[in-house]
């Protein structure tokens, strides 16, 4: 055991692993991370907690992660390079650890254009496989970023990244997940599946160049809400990829909420046959309460 | 080259307009090129605040003054007279010139006229693109001569993030991902398996983070 993780314990079981999403609140409420929880725990093994999602200020994803740890819900601490540079991430590695923190999931962090501080200076001190590496380092070395030996309790993180098999250019993306690979990543976790063919051909690609071998591929899933939010993510999300039967298969249902879930569930059924597909990451942003319903009808957990 | 653009002009009156006597003092060297703040702009710069402070009756002159590069010292020698007549100097040239002013007349009000933004490369008549961050530690012979510090919206240096598509960048369809066209590039050369390589993290010390830095060439 790398970390001793409930997530890692999970994963090298074999078992299909099932993680979600939930969002910290903007203010200083911990209620809002306690009802959030109260409602995932006993569905999923794990639960990222967003750094700062889509660049909007949020409480601090280390302190979530705590609460979530109080509340007997694995957390998997997300960190960005775009606010920090490589002294606060270290540190506040250093103290997620210290307060029970045991996954970690490397990312860049979306452009500070798209939140509610465009006026901000993106940080990018490191990108997130320079990020992975030091965080591999610190917990293996165990050396800070600078090759300084760390003396005492290093931090003993599981180590996660995210892959977009629907961004450009397709043919370097499993190269470039090969590259976190390399870095140092235990488990990744990709962009929202809509375009499952497109997803199979990643993961062929991951199978020819030995990537699902060497770490864990969960693929990420999300129930749509309505037709318009379906259009608004292929259009305006950058790097999504959805295509139109799952449009109109929005557009022409009754109950777009429960048809949302029912696209998510046919989407984990599919990608769940797929060889190398180790689990699945349900991002239902703001919307808890399906996560339970998608996870009973895809029959994931007893 | 060094590329400038003009200030808003209400700005510019905020900051001349307490002043009776302005010199307008342009520069001939990249900001000319750039059309934005050469001899003719300077000209017209000085024109424009003369016309429109006789409207509001703001007593005093604008009278205007342009030297090959206000980067150096022996230039701006040459208009000593000049300046020594006015109460305030509104420089047109990137933002060296305003301070190499202020260097070289202590005594001085110096205010620019200009916004200095970037580096850059003239890719077509009129069009100005980004091309150098002056990071102190090249490293595009590892990216396929094309620079993702300068190039890329978060300094990636290692590979496109889950943003690119299409060949565009995140932040902006107009934008072009630094990313997709190292790959191409990389991918036409041949050179593909320099990408496998995992590069960094960046020696910022080496750019302005690590404070201001002074070239010296010896043997001078």
């Amino acid at each position: 055991m790398k970390a001793g993780s409930n997530l890692e314990k999970v994963l090298e079981s074999g078992v299909f692993a099932v993680t979600a999403e939930l969002g910290p609140p903007k203010s200083a409420d911990p209620q809002v991370i306690i009802d959030k929880a109260g409602i995932l725990k006993g569905h999923v093994d794990a639960v990222n907690i967003t750094d700062n999602q889509t660049a909007i200020v949020r409480m601090s994803s280390a302190a979530a992660a705590r609460i979530c740890v109080e509340q007997g819900l694995e957390p998997v601490m997300q960190m960005t390079c775009r606010d920090r540079n490589r002294l606060a991430i270290q540190a506040d590695i250093l103290g997620a650890a210290a307060l029970g923190v045991r996954n970690l999931l490397c990312l860049t962090g979306d452009h500070q254009c798209f939140g509610n501080h465009p006026e901000a200076l993106g940080v990018f001190d490191l990108d997130s496989i320079t990020l992975i590496k030091m965080v591999r380092e610190m917990r293996d070395g165990p050396v800070f970023q600078n090759g300084e030996e760390m003396t005492g309790k290093s931090p003993r993180l599981f180590i996660g990244a995210a892959a977009n098999p629907y961004a450009d250019p397709f043919p370097y993306r499993v190269l470039r997940l090969a590259k976190k690979v390399d870095a140092g990543i235990d488990f990744v976790q990709t962009q929202i599946v809509f375009n499952v063919g497109k997803f199979e051909e990643f993961m062929h690609q991951c199978r020819e160049l030995g990537v699902s071998e060497r770490c864990r591929i969960l693929a990420g899933v999300a129930p749509l809400k309505s037709a318009g939010m379906a259009k608004y993510m292929k259009n305006r999300v950058a790097g999504m990829d959805v295509p139109d039967e799952v449009i109109e298969r929005m557009s022409a249902a009754g109950d777009a909420q429960d048809e949302g879930i029912e696209v998510c569930v046919d989407v984990i059924n599919r990608v769940r046959e797929i060889e190398g597909v180790a689990g699945v990451h349900i991002m239902a942003v703001e919307w808890e309460k399906a996560v339970p319903e998608i996870v009973k009808r895809a029959g994931l957990k007893p | 080259m060094i590329t400038a653009e003009r200030k808003n002009f209400d700005e510019i009156r905020k900051m001349t307009d307490p002043y009776a006597n302005v010199l307008v003092a342009g520069c001939n060297t990249c900001v000319a090129v750039c059309l934005t703040g050469g001899e003719k702009e300077a000209e017209q710069m000085a024109q424009q605040l003369q016309i429109a402070r006789r409207r509001d009756g703001i007593q005093g002159g604008v009278d205007s003054v342009t030297v090959l590069r206000q980067c150096e010292n022996e230039y701006l020698d040459a208009i000593a007279d000049q300046v020594e007549k006015a109460d305030i100097i509104l420089s047109t040239a990137c933002s060296i010139g305003p301070q190499g002013l202020v260097f070289r007349y202590p005594a001085k009000r110096v205010v620019p006229a200009m916004n200095t933004n970037m580096l850059g490369y003239v890719k077509q008549h009129h069009v100005w693109t980004e091309y150098c961050a002056a990071c102190g530690s090249c490293m595009i012979a590892a990216t396929g001569g094309i620079c993702p510090v300068a190039r890329c919206a978060k300094t990636l240096l290692n590979g496109p993030c889950g943003g690119s598509q299409n060949g565009r960048c995140e932040i902006s369809p107009e934008v072009p991902c630094a990313w997709q066209e190292i790959y191409d590039r990389l991918a036409a050369l041949g050179d593909l398996d320099t990408l496998k390589r995992i590069i960094g993290p960046k020696k910022w010390n080496l750019s302005n983070s690590g404070g201001p830095r002074t070239m010296k060439k010896e043997g001078f």
